[in-house]
């Protein structure tokens, strides 16, 4: 599954893929649509994105050789994001991949920021750290995808999406601590 | 202050993702250091945060409205391609003689071991209690809650179980209408997918588990046993679906 996503796609597809199709892809559709979701930050561009997607999927589906249906799809979703992003927001795309891993103080302000954390203020902690610091944590926590998942849709080695991980929730950490203290007094 | 252990290995015990070599060794060494301990607490409640929080964003059923109508379109225009006129006429003609076939034979009710409900009622509940705030009228995963909720407001009483242990957490419960009768519709959660199960009484006798329909990307598995009428539908996997039917059916 690694490298391109998809095969041909030039055959002609008939009511059995579009069967096959409907029973093995369809049902991701929800995961598709989660990850355009956090990856664009918008609903209604992940409309048209997760569609896009959806479309590509079905039309490279004989390329499809079976297995994994759901990391197939999300691969195709990601792609299509990242293209999306590069055309309609590069500038996103810049931020560096934060190569360096900052110690992490063991204090416990940062276990009270989480444990008090709600959904606004989650989601705009998430919004804040880069596409792919943003990517591994969703597919991990909300989709509940293996390592082996993300490896082979983020395109990323399999040995390193350990570190990948513990790089993005330090950054989600740190972003919810900072947000903390001026949220935390509006919230009361 | 700055153990090793805290900035990777930490992360892959969390997500059970270390072989059981490592696993223990990363539990011998959770004993003595304070730090992993710590930043493991902290690692829990971020990721019990996070998944708790309602993040997780369903596709609109809008979505799946122009996806269907997109596959027709990529199906049917390239199969037009290739059919001569003369099977589109042949086509035309089989499309008449079922249209007043079916004509004659509807409604399909009354026909013997069909259900009191059509396909597309029941993907059209399952569909709706996806908008916000449908999902439950009574929100628990206690059966003991969801059981007697269902008291006085329908005149039988749903057998309700929950199934956490075998993957299955009851999610809640629900009053729908399905072909002009009030019917439970008991809520089970999959992973991160819904599963409605509507229950209903019936007279007829009991039957096996019907094997799965698919329609709009949705499967639905139909079953009748002691006098009620069992109908689950999800956009779980079919074999997912038919773990729950059998949990249910037993």
């Amino acid at each position: 599954m690694s490298g391109s996503d998809q095969g041909k796609g030039s055959d002609v597809l008939d009511a059995q893929d579009r069967a096959r199709f409907e029973q093995l892809v369809l049902p991701h559709l929800d995961a598709a649509f989660n990850l355009a979701r956090w990856l664009l930050k918008s609903r209604a561009d992940s409309e048209d994105v997760a569609q896009e997607a959806m479309l590509r999927a079905y039309r490279f589906f004989r390329g499809f050789h079976g297995g994994d249906a759901r990391a197939w799809l999300l691969q195709i979703v990601r792609n299509t994001c990242y293209t999306w992003l590069e055309k309609n927001r590069p500038v996103e795309l810049m931020t560096e991949f934060d190569e360096e891993l900052h110690p992490q103080p063991s204090a416990s302000p940062e276990a009270l920021a989480i444990a008090g954390a709600n959904r606004e203020r989650l989601t705009r902690a998430l919004e804040t750290l880069p596409p792919r610091f943003r990517e591994v944590l969703v597919l991990r926590e909300l989709e509940g995808c293996s390592y082996k998942e993300i490896a082979s849709i983020t395109a990323i080695p399999i040995g390193t999406v350990m570190s990948a991980l513990a790089r993005a929730r330090q950054r989600l950490q740190r972003a919810l601590t900072h947000a903390s203290p001026q949220e935390a007094s509006r919230e009361l | 202050m700055n153990c090793d252990f805290t900035r990777t290995v930490l992360h892959g015990y969390l997500d059970g993702e270390l072989d059981a070599t490592r696993a223990a060794e990363f539990e011998r060494h959770l004993e003595s250091c304070r730090e992993c301990a710590t930043s493991l607490g902290s690692e829990e409640s971020l990721r019990s945060s996070l998944q708790r929080s309602g993040l997780y964003e369903n596709a609109p059923v809008t979505l799946r409205k122009k996806i269907h109508a997109g596959l027709d379109a990529a199906t049917a225009s390239s199969v037009a391609i290739r059919i001569p006129v003369w099977r589109w006429l042949a086509v035309a003609a089989t499309i008449l003689v079922v249209a007043s076939v079916s004509w004659f034979a509807w409604p399909p009710r009354a026909k013997d071991g069909a259900t009191p409900f059509t396909v597309a009622e029941i993907i059209d509940a399952h569909v709706r209690s996806l908008q916000p705030g449908h999902l439950t009228d009574v929100a628990s995963t206690d059966q003991h809650t969801v059981k007697p909720w269902f008291d006085g407001k329908l005149a039988f009483v749903p057998p309700v179980k929950d199934f956490a242990d075998e993957g299955f957490p009851l999610v809640g419960g629900r009053l729908d209408v399905l072909g002009g009768q009030n019917v439970a519709a008991l809520v089970y959660s999959r992973r991160k997918h819904i599963i409605n199960v509507f229950v209903m009484p019936t007279k007829e006798p009991d039957t096996p588990i019907h094997p799965p329909g698919l329609r709009q990307g949705y499967q639905w598995r139909h079953w009748r046993r002691q006098g009620m009428e069992y109908c689950a539908v999800s956009d779980v996997s079919d074999s997912d679906l038919y773990e729950l039917a059998q949990l249910i059916y037993q």
